[in-house]
C-alpha cells in the first residue's frame, strides 16, 4: 500500500517559489491500478518522483508498504526504490551502449544478487514482454514499442511491488501503445501495483481508478469516463 | 561490483573514445615529463654510498691566499682538494678507521694481453693508498686490494678495473698475470667486478659523473716514478715548480682526502688532530686564513660540490607545476564528460543506485583512466630519458666519458614515483567530479533523456 498524507513540495528557484504539489493525500491499495490525469505542469510527475523516492517533499507523510520514508537516509531510499519500485519512462531510458540484457541487469546490480539469480530473473522478465530473442541487440537496434517493452522488463525483473509509469505510452503509435498497456494490465493481474502518470483517456479509461491532479492538488476521485460524459452532458444541456 | 565499474569505464570510453583519449594523454603527458625530470634528478642526486655516507668524510684545510677563498662564490668553503704534504699527514693519523689519499694519474699500459703483446695504450690511473677499496666497498671480481705495507714501499702491484680486464683478457681471471705501466712491470692483484659509483663522489674534480679509472696503483709510486696529478690541480703561491718534490711540497691542492670515522668520537678527535695540526702550520707561516678544516659526509659534500644545481631543482618544479596544469585540464574535461553523461547516471538512481554507488562508478572510471595515463606516462618518460642518453652520447668523449647516461633508465624510483603520481592523479582529478555527479537530482534528467 501506498500513502499519502498532505505532502507539499515547493520548489524554489532565486524568489520564485513553485508550489508543485499541496496538501496532497492519495492512498493507493495493494495491487491497484490507478491513472493519474492532469493538464500540463498540475504536479503528476512531482508526484511520480515523490513516490518513487526519486525526490524528498517539504511536510507530510509518506508511507510506502508501511514504511515512513520521510527520515531515510539516501542509502535507506535507493535501496527501498531499488527493492520495491519499478520506473518505466515516456522516453524509454534505456541505456544505449548496454545490450537489452545487460540494460535489463542493471537494477539487480544495485543489488547485490548472484550471477545466476540475475540471469534467471532477466530471462524470466524477458520472456514476460517477449523480447527473449533480442537480449544481444542494442536498444537502437529495436523499435520504440520493443524498446518499451525492454524497459517494462527491466522494471519487472526486481520483482518490484509498485510500478510507476510515466507517460508510457507517450512516444509510441497506437499499436505499439495498446500492446504496452495490454501488457501493463496482465502485469497487474499478476499483484504488481501500477500507478500511471497519463495524458490519454484511452488509457486512463483502462486504469481501475482515476486521479485527477489540478495545480498539485486532487481535483477529485471521479473517473475520467464520468467527467467526461458529464462534461459531454453538461454541453448538451446547453 | 568493481568488475561491473571496469566494465562501465570502458562502454564509458567507447561512447566518447575522443574525450578518453584526450584525458589519458594530459594524464600521461604530466606524468612523463615528471617522470624523465625526478630520475635525471635523483641520477643526479643520488648517494652512491648512501649506507656509510655518514662514516665517510672529506677531508678539507684552508692554506689558501690570505686575501681571498679559494672558491669566491663560494666563499666559506676551503678548497676541495690536498696539498700533498698535508694529505700525507692526514694518511699517518691513526685516529681513522681507515684513510685514503689519492690522485688522478697518467698511464701507459703495455706487456702481455690474452691476445698476445699489447700495443702502448694510455689508460687512466688512480694514485691511491690500499684503503681505497675496503673504504669505498669496492667490488672484486678477482683477487684483492694490497696491504698498507705495499703503499710505502712500494710494491709493483696493481688493480685493473672490470673493463680493462675485458679488454686485456678477455674477461679471464688475470690475477697473478704482470702488465707493464709507464714502462715499470707490475703484478695483477685484483680486478674489480662491474662498478659505477655516480656521481664520482669521492673525485669530483674531474667530472662529477667521470666513470672510474682503468687501474690502482699503491701510493708511493707517484712519487717513484714521478707521476704528477692528470686531474685537477689549483695553486695559489707563485712558486716555482720544476720536479716531482717541488710539486709535493708546494701549496697546490691536488690529492684527494677521505677518511672512515665509525662514530662521533672519532670525528670530534679527527677534528682535533686537523685544527692541532693547522694551528702548528700557522707557526711557520701556513695558514693565514681564518682557521676552516672540515670533515665533510658524502651527503653533504655533494651539496657543497653543487652535484645537483639550483636548475634541477626548478626544472623538478616546473614538471610538476606542469602536472598540475595538466590534471586540472583532466577535471574539466572528467567533469564536461560526467555532466554530459548525467542523464545515464539519473537513471541508475532511478533503479537503486545510491550516491555511494555512484561515487565509486565514477571512481572506477576516473582510476582506469588514470591507471592507462599511468602505463602511456611510464612509456612517454622512457622516450624521454632515451632522449637524454642519446643527448649524453652526442656530448660524451673518450677523454670525458660520463656515466650519468647510465643512470637515465626507468627504475623501481621511477615506476613508483609514475604509480603514486597516478593515484594522486587519481584522487586529484576524480574526486570533484565523481561527487558533483553524485548529488545531481535524478528526477531533473529522466524526463529529458
Amino acid at each position: 500500500m501506498l500513502e499519502m498524507h498532505n505532502i507539499s513540495k515547493i520548489f524554489r528557484a532565486d524568489l520564485i517559489e513553485t508550489h508543485a504539489l499541496r496538501d496532497f493525500s492519495l492512498t493507493v491499495n495493494a495491487g491497484e491500478f490507478v491513472a493519474v490525469t492532469g493538464p500540463s505542469g498540475s504536479g503528476k510527475t512531482t508526484f511520480l518522483n515523490v513516490a518513487g523516492l526519486l525526490e524528498s517533499f517539504d511536510t507530510g507523510k509518506y508511507l510506502l508498504d508501511g514504511a515512513d520514508v520521510s527520515d531515510l537516509s539516501d542509502d535507506e531510499r535507493s535501496r527501498l526504490r531499488n527493492e520495491k519500485i519499478g520506473f518505466i519512462f515516456q522516453g524509454f531510458n534505456l541505456i544505449p551502449d548496454l545490450n537489452i540484457y545487460d540494460n535489463v541487469d542493471v537494477p539487480l546490480r544495485y543489488r547485490r544478487m548472484s550471477a545466476k539469480e540475475r540471469n534467471e530473473r532477466i530471462t524470466s522478465a524477458l520472456d514476460l514482454v517477449g523480447l527473449s530473442s533480442r537480449t544481444k541487440h542494442m536498444p537502437s537496434q529495436l523499435s520504440g514499442g520493443q524498446q518499451q517493452r525492454a524497459a517494462i522488463a527491466r522494471a519487472l525483473a526486481g520483482d518490484p511491488k509498485f510500478l510507476l509509469a510515466d507517460e508510457p505510452t507517450g512516444n509510441l503509435d497506437s499499436l505499439m501503445a495498446r500492446q504496452v498497456l495490454d501488457l501493463l494490465e496482465q502485469i497487474n493481474e499478476m499483484g504488481t501495483t501500477i500507478i500511471m502518470v497519463t495524458h490519454d483517456i484511452e488509457l486512463a479509461r483502462r486504469a481501475q481508478r482515476n486521479v485527477h491532479v489540478v495545480d498539485g492538488q486532487i481535483s477529485d476521485f471521479k473517473s475520467y469516463e464520468t467527467r467526461a460524459t458529464e462534461s459531454f452532458a453538461a454541453a448538451s444541456a446547453r | 561490483m568493481i568488475g561491473y565499474y571496469f566494465r562501465l569505464a570502458f562502454a564509458s570510453f567507447r561512447r566518447t573514445p575522443g574525450l578518453g583519449i584526450l584525458m589519458v594523454l594530459a594524464i600521461a603527458v604530466g606524468i612523463g615529463v615528471c617522470v624523465v625530470t625526478t630520475t635525471y634528478f635523483h641520477a643526479l642526486s643520488g648517494n652512491p654510498i648512501w649506507w656509510k655516507s655518514d662514516q665517510l668524510y672529506a677531508v678539507t684545510l684552508d692554506n689558501w691566499d690570505p686575501t681571498e677563498p679559494a672558491d669566491p662564490a663560494r666563499p666559506t668553503l676551503p678548497p676541495d682538494q690536498l696539498t700533498y704534504k698535508d694529505a700525507e699527514t692526514i694518511w699517518h693519523s691513526d685516529i681513522p678507521k681507515r684513510t685514503t689519499i689519492m690522485y688522478r694519474g697518467y698511464g701507459i699500459i703495455s706487456g702481455d694481453g690474452v691476445n698476445g703483446p699489447l700495443k702502448p695504450a694510455p689508460a687512466t690511473t688512480r694514485v691511491t693508498t690500499g684503503a681505497f677499496f675496503p673504504m669505498f666497498d669496492v667490488p672484486f671480481q678477482y683477487g684483492k686490494g694490497w696491504s698498507d705495507s705495499a703503499d710505502t714501499a712500494p710494491e709493483p702491484v696493481i688493480v685493473i678495473s672490470h673493463e680493462l680486464n675485458q679488454k686485456l683478457f678477455g674477461g679471464i681471471d688475470s690475477v697473478g698475470r704482470t702488465i707493464r705501466w709507464n714502462d715499470t712491470p707490475f703484478r695483477i692483484v685484483g680486478v674489480l667486478a662491474e662498478w659505477e659509483p655516480q656521481p664520482k663522489y669521492y673525485d669530483l674534480t674531474t667530472g662529477n659523473f667521470d666513470s672510474p679509472e682503468d687501474l690502482y696503483v699503491p701510493w708511493k709510486w707517484g712519487e717513484t716514478l714521478n707521476i704528477a696529478s692528470d686531474g685537477s690541480s689549483n695553486c695559489w703561491k707563485i712558486q716555482d715548480i720544476t720536479t716531482f718534490q717541488g710539486f709535493a711540497q708546494s701549496e697546490c691542492v691536488w690529492v684527494q682526502g677521505w677518511v672512515e670515522l665509525p662514530n662521533m668520537l672519532a670525528r670530534s678527535r679527527m677534528q682535533s688532530f686537523l685544527d692541532n695540526y693547522t694551528n702548528e702550520e700557522r707557526k711557520h707561516g701556513r695558514y693565514q686564513r681564518p682557521q676552516n678544516n672540515r670533515l665533510t659526509d658524502v651527503d653533504q659534500w655533494l651539496k657543497d660540490q653543487k652535484v645537483v644545481t639550483s636548475d634541477n631543482r626548478v626544472l623538478v618544479g616546473l614538471a610538476f607545476a606542469f602536472l598540475v596544469v595538466c590534471l586540472i585540464n583532466t577535471v574539466g574535461l572528467l567533469l564536461a564528460k560526467f555532466l554530459n553523461a548525467a542523464p545515464l547516471s539519473g537513471l541508475r538512481r532511478a533503479l537503486g543506485a545510491s550516491k555511494k554507488q555512484l561515487f565509486l562508478q565514477h571512481m572506477v572510471e576516473v582510476s582506469t583512466i588514470a591507471g592507462a595515463g599511468a602505463v602511456l606516462g611510464l612509456g612517454f618518460g622512457a622516450l624521454g630519458l632515451a632522449g637524454i642518453r642519446a643527448l649524453y652520447a652526442m656530448t660524451a668523449t673518450s677523454a670525458h666519458p660520463t656515466g650519468a647516461a647510465s643512470l637515465m633508465y626507468l627504475n623501481v624510483s621511477s615506476f613508483v614515483t609514475a604509480v603514486t603520481l597516478a593515484v594522486v592523479a587519481t584522487v586529484f582529478c576524480g574526486l570533484y567530479p565523481a561527487w558533483r555527479i553524485g548529488r545531481l537530482q535524478p528526477a531533473a534528467y529522466l524526463k529529458n533523456q
